[in-house]
């Protein structure tokens, strides 16, 4: 996927206000079927998998010991009919590893269940938007009206073969549609809309205020929890998964530093790396995602920050090429949906 | 793809575009540069005063997706700068050459202009 086709502001304007497609291949995913298939992926993630009935998705946390994220994903369990019981999307990049790690896990505790990476077999698309049913519609047998947030479902889109979620990274009604790569090109044609780049997903994302792995979390550079980062409600502490005891500790004792949201009052454009300090100069964070908001037209960002800072109107600076700017912290998201 | 390269500028390899009258200068960034920047959304200029010497940085154009630095294509004085684009920085997009100027310079050596690229090899490096 390119960082732009038209121009950011163009692509994010349509998905706002009417609809965009996405590539999105670049996302991994993996199968996993059998007996067990329920309960290594229950171990191996931090929300419950076991309270998905078939056609419903969650998202989740990949987590280790010490409970740090090592993933961000979502976990689908598929429709009735279908020949493969769950799949999960890892980041790009992560497919290889987070396969390993099923495998792995699956013959340290001897369960049964059939873990295939799909990355190089699937392309995903997601059509995200206002009007992203309506372009969807005509082109699929699936009841999108009768599709609700985080549900999967089997049918053709464009006379090919697919499953249909109502997912997305944008913070808007829409849909991601996987299917064979060797039909993308299909399905991508004929959804008729604007096209988006990555740039136009990650302005989308961060005025969501939803994280970016290896950017927001990534487990050597800048270890986090669910809990710092923000997704602590993914954490089902009354489940069995690989960091569930250092989670319950941190849970118990709370966090030092968390994912905060704020905007520069000044201007300037806060981006990732910048560093945070308090008006009198003491250093506080640093920036992981920042940008300007399209959609509000003003500096955003997140940063993790002590927790004393994590309520809403704390006055802060973000240094820009050395230049302190005046900025606040707000609550996320940044964008009201 | 093809960009405008105006007739009446020189041109500088890193994308700067000047057109001089009479011992000033009007300097911007090209067509081109704003294309591969994509929306511009926040432009920092030196004050009418300073002074800037050839090759420096004098200021960024930041887009959402990148910052990039600006240079000084020729040295001299800030005469003026474009005001506009405090608010309306997408005028760096809209019309690079017209009224997303950057800053106007007066110059100290007008022999320096000599230095600068023409149009026809600003296409070629461009193309």
């Amino acid at each position: 996927m390119p960082v732009e086709f038209d121009s950011i502001r163009e692509e994010h304007a349509a998905v706002r206000e009417t609809v965009g497609k996405f590539d999105v291949s670049h996302m991994g995913q993996v199968t996993v079927s059998g007996p067990d298939a329920a309960q290594l992926t229950q171990r191996l993630t931090t929300n419950d998998v076991t309270a998905l009935d078939p056609g419903e998705a969650q998202y989740s946390a990949v987590t280790d010991a010490d409970g740090v994220i090592l993933d961000d994903t979502v976990v689908y369990r598929l429709p009735e009919g279908e020949s493969e019981d769950y799949v999960f999307v890892p980041n790009a990049g992560h497919d290889v590893q987070m396969t390993d790690r099923w495998k792995s896990h699956r013959e340290a505790w001897e369960l049964d269940a059939t873990v295939t990476d799909r990355t190089e077999a699937y392309a995903m698309l997601a059509v995200q938007g206002p009007d992203s049913r309506a372009t969807l519609a005509g082109e699929t047998d699936v009841a999108l009206a009768d599709l609700s947030r985080f549900e999967i479902a089997s049918g053709t889109v464009a006379g090919v073969d697919t499953l249909v979620a109502r997912t997305g990274y944008t913070g808007e009604q829409g849909f991601e549609i996987l299917c064979p790569w060797d039909a993308a090109e299909e399905v991508w044609t004929a959804l008729d809309c604007q096209p988006c780049g990555l740039g136009a997903r990650d302005t989308l994302r961060l005025e969501m205020g939803f994280l970016l792995s290896g950017q927001d979390f990534h487990p050597e550079e800048n270890p986090r929890t669910p809990y710092a980062a923000g997704i602590g409600w993914t954490v089902k502490l009354d489940t069995e998964f690989v960091g569930r005891d250092a989670l319950e500790g941190v849970y118990e004792e709370g966090v030092d530093e968390k994912l905060v949201g704020l905007e520069l009052v000044e201007r300037g454009v806060p981006r990732h790396g910048y560093e945070v300090t308090t008006p009198d100069g003491d250093h506080l964070g640093t920036v992981t995602s920042g940008t300007m908001s399209p959609t509000l037209g003003i500096p955003i960002a997140l940063a993790y920050l002590p927790t004393a800072y994590a309520e809403p109107d704390r006055s802060i600076r973000v240094v820009v090429r050395g230049e302190p700017k005046k900025a606040r912290t707000r609550a996320t998201p940044f964008l009201d949906r | 793809m093809s960009f405008d390269v105006p007739e009446d500028c020189q041109y500088r390899e890193s994308h700067e575009w000047v057109r001089a009258t009479d011992g000033t200068a009007r300097v911007g960034i090209t067509d081109f540069a704003q294309d591969e920047l994509g929306d511009v959304v926040f432009v920092e200029l030196p004050a009418v005063g300073d002074e800037l010497a050839t090759g420096d940085d004098f200021g960024v154009v930041e887009s959402i997706k990148a910052v990039s630095d600006i240079y000084t294509p020729v040295a001299g004085t800030v005469t003026a700068v474009n005001e506009r684009l405090r608010d309306e920085p997408e005028l760096v997009n809209e019309d690079p050459f017209g009224e997303g100027w950057l800053l106007e310079i007066e110059l100290a050596d007008e022999a320096e202009l000599e230095d600068l690229l023409s149009p026809a090899a600003y296409r070629d490096q461009i193309e």
